[in-house]
């Protein structure tokens, strides 16, 4: 049976025993439900949840178990001298999955009897083409030693079934007579069932954990194999960065320094657009702008930081770079040559400043909103203008929580993607010209791990020890951004 | 007394500058300017905030506007029995079609004192199979033999390029596509007035293309896919993202471990979306071996996204829920969990569903992990047909079909990509408009 009909033979049974449940309570308590310790739902519920969430877990885990345990002593079926050249052990096995899949579509279809699939001495060249009939190709490399092996593994697959169903449903039978045996008057239903809800919340909770633990892990293992192929130091302190695909990536060079350089120049400028824009926008709106101006230009401004990156990378690319071409390219408005490209630092440094500024803007409001009206007051009436109240008074008393946004911003343009993987170009080099087209760290994320990578190659590796070091700068540029906040506000009242 | 005025600043002494505040001393002047100079720094800076916002606007309805409609020719055409008999005994059926449409149409620009020679092939690149056409439209309705019938006949997308400008008869160079001369032809059809505009309908419901065939491509497939990467990401991430948002903020006791969980969320709601992606590749292609460019993948990625934001927004909401509340639920009995459930969680509902609303936004047009697990560069050429098939079978979505039009090398797939931009910005503004109209209806102050 396949699993989606077990499950549902164990939702129904679920619904079953939580109206035995109810009707045992209400039975022992003689029909009036006030003798009760917790209300008949209660009752219900708990049996039902006992014969659903045991034998749904063990029907994932068993799931997930036995195609492991059958693919380990499969593969020990398997004549290692017999690996091909250019073949692999995995290759073979995903070629005895195949052959058994099709075999069972055979079966299925009637075009094969079940003892012919499953007898040892079966023609391999009749096999291939009652597969081949049904829709199962099988490349010349499939031999009758792995017809042998996708016997053995439907035979094992077989048995694993009947046992998976077999248990399964025992232990969900098990546990509605169980707990609808339990049932008295006095038992405390509720708090049983409360318990398990408390435990599907935590387990709620605990996916957040599990999410980082999971980015760690697969990124640090990645990583370290990447190491394993790839000398360390070679990789932090390498100036140069050319991946050659040929020789498994051999001869790869593969130094980081390039592209950390492209992107800081790129946040940099992106910064130097967004932070004084930003800032000063967020002084207006929150000192001098009316209110009806308010209203209507600060969520204007936010709409910009709801605009999916894809769109500022069109813009960048289709939009910004010709514009910018024209002014600073060959024969542009200015008549000098720096720009031979589109794609170039200024381009997306441009474009993502401009996404950056809602992101300042809004948080330095907000902060510049929260210094105490007391303190503007207090300013204005020893006779300082307002501007020289938000210079010296207000700027001062939210500056940590400017740095902060400032980070954040900071924190945004070192891992945005699309802008540079669209804006920036693809040449990575150490240049100080801005119309130059530069590369950064999730730009090579993405190229890297475009496309049909194999993962054992250091090429496709380096990905995982780039996503690593991203990882790493914009986590602890957050985690000192909130500590600056935290240690140097101002505690007002 | 009478002394007393002598020793205060008096009218001399206003005229050397120090004592009146009503006339500005230099001093002063400089102070006042500064102020007005400051004030007039943060007008400059929302106008050029404000302008960008407007330059995008312009940018993205400019140049995606064009991607709705399609360059037609309007020709009327009369097709008699005999034509249709000589036509259908030969041999090369669609080329004896595509003979009479050539003819009809040379007989119009003679009419109207146009002379150009054209061939069949001509008419071919410009525009696609008409003999097929033809062909198919009189074995369908005969009784349309013998009428005028009009016929809306699609152009090449280069000619569509031509007639806006994009393309010039220097950049046209002879081959497959288009030859020079086939835009004399073009200035024609543009003298006999027959050439007009007319509502791609094929742009919002049609699939990809390969590479050959700009005109043709479609958004529709992708934004099935973007739909059932969302189905996922809701099913998923709101039951999940509610339940650790009523754990941390209900019964959490304040030890390491909550704190923990507290800071991980806040720490994951600022990493970078590329690692998401990282992760997907990793765990859901590498190691559990999901399908490739699946919007089950997509939507898993872009679950652990979303999570952050929605247990965000949820705590936020279940805060502003008076303890009044909790207390009657407790003090008539209720349990903990059935005060919580049965009367705080519904009255924080709205203010969790307009930060679901939210989150999904974000999460539709997220496109850096979409690359890593295989969704760009997929041609997605057909609908699914089933649940299942929507959820594993390979398909695109929108912002990763929009990255695959723009990284295309034919420049007529980047008036598909500002189109789709369009078709994404509408999908955004309707949701985040629904979590407006959310928050104003049912949001309660308390």
């Amino acid at each position: 049976m396949s699993n989606t009909v077990i499950l549902l033979i164990v939702l129904g049974l679920g619904v079953f025993g939580f109206f035995a449940g109810r009707a045992r309570a209400l039975a022992t308590a003689g029909g009036d439900r006030r003798l009760l310790h917790s209300l008949p739902n209660y009752y219900g519920a708990n049996v039902g949840l006992n014969t659903i969430v045991p034998a749904a877990i063990v029907l994932f885990v068993w799931s997930i178990v036995q195609p492991m345990v059958i693919n380990g002593s499969v593969s020990g079926m398997i004549d290692q001298d017999a690996i091909a050249e250019g073949s692999s052990l995995g290759l073979i096995m995903s070629d005895v999955r195949r052959v058994a899949e099709g075999l069972d579509v055979a079966v299925a279809e009637g075009v094969m009897t079940p003892d012919v699939a499953s007898d040892i001495r079966t023609d391999f060249s009749n096999v291939r083409e009652i597969l081949a009939e049904v829709g199962v190709a099988l490349g010349s490399g499939v031999t009758a030693e792995t017809l042998q092996a996708a016997q053995g593994y439907r035979a094992m697959a077989g048995i694993g079934n009947l046992l998976k169903t077999a248990v399964v449903l025992l232990i969900s039978v098990a546990g509605m007579g169980v707990t609808w045996r339990m049932i008295t008057r006095d038992y405390r239903a509720r708090n049983v069932v409360e318990k398990g809800i408390m435990m599907v919340l935590i387990g709620a909770a605990s996916i957040a954990i599990l999410t980082t633990v999971g980015i760690v892990l697969s990124l640090i293992f990645n990583t370290y194999e990447f190491f394993k192929l790839y000398p360390f130091t070679d990789f932090f302190f390498g100036t140069n960065w050319a991946p050659s695909f040929s020789g498994r990536g051999g001869s790869s060079e593969l130094g980081i320094l390039p592209l950390l350089w492209g992107t800081l120049y790129i946040s940099f400028i992106a910064l130097l657009v967004a932070v004084p824009i930003g800032l000063f926008a967020a002084i207006y709106l929150s000192e001098y702008a009316s209110k009806s101006v308010r209203s209507i230009a600060k969520p204007m401004l936010e709409v910009l930081a709801g605009i999916p990156t894809i769109v500022y990378g069109l813009f960048a690319l289709l939009t910004v770079g010709p514009m910018l071409v024209g002014v600073f390219g060959d024969g542009g408005m200015l008549g000098v040559n720096w720009m031979s490209g589109g794609t170039a630092v200024m381009t997306a440094g441009l474009v993502m400043g401009m996404m950056l500024i809602p992101f300042v803007s809004s948080l330095s409001d907000d902060i510049i909103n929260a210094v105490p009206q007391a303190m503007r007051d207090g300013s204005l009436g020893l006779g300082a203008t307002h501007s020289e109240t938000v210079r010296q008074v207000i700027i001062p008393a939210a500056l940590p929580g400017i740095v902060g946004a400032i980070l954040l911003a900071a924190s945004r343009a070192i891992g945005e993607t699309m802008i540079v993987v669209l804006g920036a170009g693809a040449a990575a080099r150490l240049s100080l010209n801005p119309f130059d087209a530069m590369t950064t760290v999730t730009a090579k994320i993405v190229s890297q791990l475009t496309g049909d990578s194999d993962f054992s190659s250091p090429v496709a590796l380096v990905a995982f020890a780039l996503g690593i070091t991203l990882f790493v700068v914009t986590l602890g540029l957050n985690i000192f951004a909130l500590y600056i906040v935290r240690k140097y506000r101002e505690q007002y009242e | 007394m009478t002394d007393a005025p002598s020793d205060l600043p008096n009218s001399a002494a206003v005229s050397n500058g120090h004592a009146s505040l009503l006339s500005e001393n230099p001093m002063m002047k400089k102070r006042n300017a500064a102020e007005t100079r400051f004030k007039l720094y943060g007008i400059f800076a929302l106008t050029v905030g404000l302008a960008f916002l407007i330059f995008l606007t312009v940018s993205i309805l400019r140049n995606g506007i064009p991607a709705f409609t399609q360059t037609v020719v309007n020709v009327e055409f009369t097709l008699t029995q005999e034509q249709f008999d000589e036509a259908e005994s030969k041999m090369l059926k669609t080329a004896a079609y595509t003979d009479i449409f050539v003819n009809n149409i040379t007989a119009q620009f003679q009419e109207r004192g146009l002379d150009v020679e054209f061939d069949n092939k001509a008419i071919e690149r410009l525009l696609g199979k008409v003999g097929g056409d033809l062909r198919s439209f009189y074995r369908e309705n005969p009784a349309m033999i013998g009428q005028p019938a009009n016929f809306e006949l699609s152009t090449a997308s280069r000619v569509e390029r031509y007639l806006q400008g994009k393309l010039t008869r220097e950049m046209v160079v002879d081959g497959r596509f288009l030859e020079a001369a086939d835009l004399d032809v073009v200035d024609a059809m543009v003298g006999a007035g027959i050439i007009g505009t007319a509502w791609d309908w094929n742009f919002i419901t049609g699939t990809d293309t390969g590479v050959d065939n700009p005109g043709g491509a479609g958004i529709g497939a992708s934004v099935i896919g973007s739909f059932f990467m969302m189905l996922v990401v809701l099913l998923l991430s709101l039951p999940i993202g509610v339940a650790a948002s009523i754990y941390l903020e209900e019964f959490a006791p304040k030890n390491r471990w909550t704190d923990l969980i507290e800071v991980n969320i806040s720490n994951l709601a600022a990493v970078p979306s590329i690692v998401f992606g990282i992760l997907g590749l990793a765990v859901f292609i590498q190691f559990a071996h999901l399908p490739q460019s699946a919007p089950l993948v997509g939507g898993l990625v872009l679950t652990l996204m979303t999570l952050p934001t929605i247990v965000i927004s949820t705590r936020a909401s279940l805060k502003s829920v008076p303890p009044s509340i909790r207390d009657a639920a407790l003090g008539v009995g209720a349990s903990k969990m059935q005060s919580v459930f049965h009367h705080v969680l519904p009255l924080a509902m709205p203010g969790i569903l307009t930060g679901t609303i939210i989150g999904l936004a974000q999460a539709l047009g997220e496109t850096a992990p979409l690359l890593l697990i295989g969704m760009v560069g997929y041609v997605a050429r057909e609908y699914p047909d089933s649940l299942s098939s929507g959820l594993l079978d390979p398909n695109s979505a929108m912002p990763a079909q929009i990255y695959t039009w723009a990284a295309r090398s034919d420049e007529a797939f980047f008036e598909k990509a500002w189109g789709g931009i369009i078709i994404l910005l509408i999908f955004l503004l309707t949701m985040n408009i629904i979590a407006i109209i959310l928050r104003r209806r049912f949001e309660r102050r308390w």
